[in-house]
Parts: structure tokens; C-alpha cells; sequence
């Protein structure tokens, strides 16, 4: 029982491992990744990166010190393909085979790309630091930016791609950007900003077809419209990397089902991060959220060492955090907490939505979600009572 | 020795920022129990004002990331902040908190971030 294999070198498999050694795990670790860089943090790629204001050495996870105190062995630039969960053997892209005694999956998700997307020059993704070198080279040299999808990747690509001093469009399919995340309200709020900023936005369209030979020259959109453009950026969301379980056996929905405690339906399989999908209060929940690839790691390290030694993983607590996101646009911080319903209904606390402000979100009455836009102060302390809230009204559920 | 605020004024379990000329950097005070505790008030992963955050036991939470870093050794818990922000001793005057020049002065940080790009 002396050696855990993780997969991936995000967050949550930096975290994974981190939490191994914490919890006094002192086997071999082997982290396997597809991305040949040492570990890096992504929040930033959407801002400063793209800035030119950092870069790869100034956003890593782990410095020197740290690196060392891990003591893994790293499997950099390699692909996990094949899992057999039985006889525990990982099969990698290069044809190693590594065998291991517990595995955590941290494999992510890959950002998603529009249906028969053609690769031309100057059409861009953003996930990786590769991506924003692209996509930071490309704003530089050239000017007219469509940005397909108005969500955070999106709207702070265009936040950055504007202070460069590019023309930028968002393309949203939603008659307002972030309408299903945040409500009409709020949604509303946070997107006049982009128009503050001299955005353009167009709305209710998708776009049907990229245009241009070697290299875009627009998108077509589906009321017929052309927009004339030097560069896409495609931010329509992300899908987790789970094409790889196929043959494991291994539940998988929209990414791999876990239970509260971050175990797969096999033994000493743990999964976490954005490619996890946890039992929860409200059914299966699978969260991109950064916070989610800090934390969720904790349970499933625990997890994973608790059923390795024999012990049961159920005496420890249960994965159930109060969802935590944020967001840099136009030098403003958005900062949203808890799982608003579509009906619940926003309240404003503090402040007015054409500069700063704080709003709740009620559903019953009960407070189930903090919206807060450059009021952290205040934020910070209704996200404390939400936790709090959070915390008793799960207990209340699981015990009924 | 810059003075920085009457002893009388901190409120146990409140973290107050101190802002000051003749400081180079804002500063936190917190008092719990009979000790006072000094820290660096600017989080070490983004600007932001740590005072504006949440204090609990000996730790006090970045209002925007999360990050907890106790007061005691300046260590965050976990990410984003990875260096340590700076703690200084004080002491109280004729009723006045007081922190040497040498502790606050930028050129005397020795925790100074030490990110290498590694492979």
C-alpha cells in the first residue's frame, strides 16, 4: 500500500498531493500530466498573462521549497489513457505502464469549442498558458476581437483584450451575458460594465460559421450577420477530461460520479477538481470553480488514505462547501457565494449597481446566495453567515 | 520607534489597519487575550487590505481569495497566497503601540517571494 498515482498537474492534483504528505501519506507519489510545463496556477491567464504583466514563472504552484518537500515523481507531458482499476495499472500515452495502490483523478476539463469549429489561425481557446501566449501574441498584432460567449472567461479576455486597446465584441447566445448564473437583475449589473468599457455587445445570436481561408476574417451569425474580425476567442465552457476511463468501469456522467466523500463507485479510486462530480444536497454537482480544485482535493487525499489503511473514509466529513467564485473585470471584483435557484429573487444591501454594491439572494425568505461587486468587506462577512447557514441546513438534510 | 496607535484604542478580536506617513506599508493590529499582534495589512497574493478580512483563533481570512494567514508567523494556510506576509513585534510606550523602524522598512524583509520556474 506505498504508492498513489494522480492524474493531473492542475490545482487539484498539486493539492491532492500537498494533502497526501499533510495527512502523513509517505509512499511514492506519481503525478502524471499532459501539459509538459511545472505546475501553474490559471486564474490569471484571463488577466495579467494576457497583460504581459506576468508569466509562467510568476504564477507556478509550487516554488522550489515546496517542490522538494512533495517528493513526488513527475510524469510531465505525458497522457494517462487507459485505467484498469482492478489490477491497478495506469497506462500512459507513451506506452508505460505505472502501477499504483491508490489513484486520485485530477484530470480537469478542456475548454469546449463550438460544433465544426475549423482551426484557422487567429481562433482561440483559453485554458492553458500555451493558449495565452497565443492569444496575448495575437491581440498584440492584431485589432478587432470577437469574444464568443460573454461568461467570466469571456468577459475578463475582453476586459484585458479592451485595455490593450483592442476593439472587442462579445457574442452572447443569452439576452444578457451571465443571465442563467446570476439572474436579470444582477446579469444586467455586471454586464453594463462591458459597455462602460466600450464594448460592444450583441446578444439572443450564436455564431454559425467562423470565417476565413488561412486565417479568420469574421464569424457568421445565426440571424445572418457578419461581424468582421482579426481574432476569435471561444469562451463557451469546459468539459472534463473523462474520455479516458472509458474502458475503467468507472461511473461516469458529466464527469466522474463521486460521493460526498470524493470516492468513485471502485475501490481506491478518488476523483476531484473540475472533472469530479459529487453527490450533493441537490443532486450531482460538478463545479469549475477554482475554490472547488483548492478544496475538494482535502476530502479525497483523506478519503484515499483512510480506505488504503483500512479505516472508513465516512468518519471524516463529507465534501459540502458554500460554491465561492470570482471575478477581475474592468478593475472591478465580482465575488459571488452559495447556489442561487433561477427564481430566487436579489436583494440589494448595500451601494447602487451603476458603481459598487452587495445583494443577497432569497429564496423562501432564506438567504442562498452573496453577490458583491468591489465590497469585500461586507461580503466577507454575509458569506460567513451564508457558510454557517449552509453547513446547518445540510446537516438538516442528510439527517432526514 | 513609530507610533502607531494608543494601546487603548484596539478592540480585542478587531483587526485595525494603521495607515501612517512614516510607514512604508499599511500594518494590522490585533489584540487577543493580554497580546498584541502586528502584521503586514496588504495580503501577499493580491492588494488588498487583510484588516477588511475575518479574524478566527490566530488567523485572519483574505477578504477576496480565502487565503488564512496566522498572525503569529505570517504563513497563509492555503492558496492562492503562497509567501508569507510579514509579522512585527511591538511594543507599548506610555500606552502607545510601538513597532521599530527596522521591522516595517522594505529593504528588511528576508521572506521576499522565491517563485523559480521549475521543470
Amino acid at each position: 500500500m506505498n504508492s498513489v498515482g494522480i492524474v493531473g498537474t492542475g490545482l487539484a492534483g498539486i493539492r491532492a498531493a500537498e494533502a497526501l504528505r499533510s495527512e502523513g501519506f509517505e509512499g511514492r507519489i506519481m503525478i502524471v500530466g499532459d501539459e509538459s510545463t511545472a505546475p501553474y496556477d490559471r486564474p490569471p491567464l484571463s488577466k495579467d498573462v494576457l497583460l504581459g504583466k506576468c508569466d509562467l514563472k510568476d504564477i507556478s504552484l509550487l516554488d522550489t521549497g515546496a517542490r522538494e518537500d512533495l517528493d513526488a515523481e513527475w510524469i510531465l507531458g505525458i497522457r494517462a489513457v487507459a485505467l484498469d482499476p482492478i489490477s491497478k495499472v495506469l497506462t500512459l500515452d507513451d506506452g508505460r505502464a505505472l502501477d499504483f495502490d491508490g489513484l486520485v483523478i485530477a484530470s480537469g476539463a478542456r475548454a469546449r469549442r463550438l460544433s465544426g469549429m475549423r482551426d484557422v489561425a487567429g481562433v482561440h481557446t483559453l485554458r492553458t498558458i500555451e493558449d495565452a501566449h497565443r492569444l496575448r501574441d495575437d491581440l498584440s498584432q492584431f485589432r478587432r476581437v470577437v469574444v464568443v460567449g460573454g461568461g467570466f472567461i469571456g468577459a475578463e479576455v475582453a476586459s484585458s483584450a479592451r485595455s490593450l486597446g483592442n476593439d472587442v465584441t462579445i457574442v452572447e447566445s443569452e439576452k444578457t451575458p451571465l443571465l442563467r448564473q446570476l439572474g436579470q437583475v444582477a446579469a444586467e449589473a455586471v454586464s453594463r460594465l462591458h459597455v462602460e468599457h466600450g464594448v460592444r455587445l450583441v446578444t439572443e445570436v450564436s455564431v454559425t460559421a467562423i470565417l476565413g481561408e488561412h486565417r479568420v476574417s469574421g464569424v457568421e451569425l445565426s440571424d445572418g450577420r457578419i461581424l468582421a474580425a482579426d481574432v476569435v476567442v471561444v469562451g463557451v465552457g469546459a468539459e472534463p477530461n473523462v474520455e479516458w476511463l472509458r474502458t475503467s468501469g468507472i461511473t461516469c456522467d458529466s464527469g466522474v460520479l463521486t460521493d460526498e466523500w470524493c470516492r468513485t463507485d471502485v475501490p481506491y479510486v478518488v476523483a476531484a477538481g473540475d472533472v469530479a462530480s459529487y453527490r450533493s444536497r441537490s443532486g450531482s454537482l460538478r463545479i469549475e470553480h477554482w475554490t472547488n480544485a483548492r478544496d475538494m482535493p482535502l476530502t479525497a487525499a483523506r478519503s484515499l488514505l483512510a480506505e488504503m489503511c483500512g479505516r472508513d473514509a465516512m468518519d471524516g466529513p463529507p465534501y459540502d462547501p458554500l460554491p465561492y467564485v470570482w471575478s477581475d473585470q474592468y478593475g472591478r471584483h465580482l465575488q459571488m457565494a452559495g447556489r442561487p435557484g433561477h427564481g430566487d429573487v436579489l436583494e440589494l444591501v448595500s451601494g447602487a449597481f451603476e458603481e459598487r454594491w452587495l445583494a443577497v439572494y432569497r429564496h423562501n425568505g432564506e438567504v442562498t446566495g452573496v453577490l458583491g461587486v468591489d465590497t469585500p468587506k461586507e461580503f466577507g462577512h454575509l458569506k460567513r453567515e451564508l457558510r454557517s447557514s449552509w453547513a446547518r441546513r445540510g446537516t438538516a438534510i442528510s439527517s432526514m | 520607534m513609530i507610533q502607531l496607535c494608543p494601546s487603548a484604542d484596539l478592540v480585542p478580536r478587531k483587526v485595525t489597519r494603521i495607515v501612517k506617513p512614516e510607514l512604508p506599508v499599511p500594518l494590522a493590529l490585533i489584540k487577543i487575550g493580554e497580546l498584541i499582534y502586528c502584521i503586514d495589512d496588504t495580503c501577499s497574493h493580491e492588494p488588498t487590505s487583510l484588516a477588511d478580512g475575518w479574524l478566527e483563533n490566530f488567523e485572519v481570512e483574505c477578504p477576496l481569495h480565502e487565503s488564512r494567514f496566522d498572525i503569529r508567523t505570517g504563513k497563509p494556510d492555503c492558496p492562492p497566497a503562497r509567501h508569507s506576509i510579514r509579522t512585527h513585534p511591538v511594543a507599548i510606550v506610555d500606552g502607545m503601540i510601538c513597532v521599530e523602524e527596522a521591522s516595517v522598512r522594505m529593504d528588511a524583509s528576508d521572506d521576499a517571494p522565491v517563485v523559480d520556474a521549475v521543470r
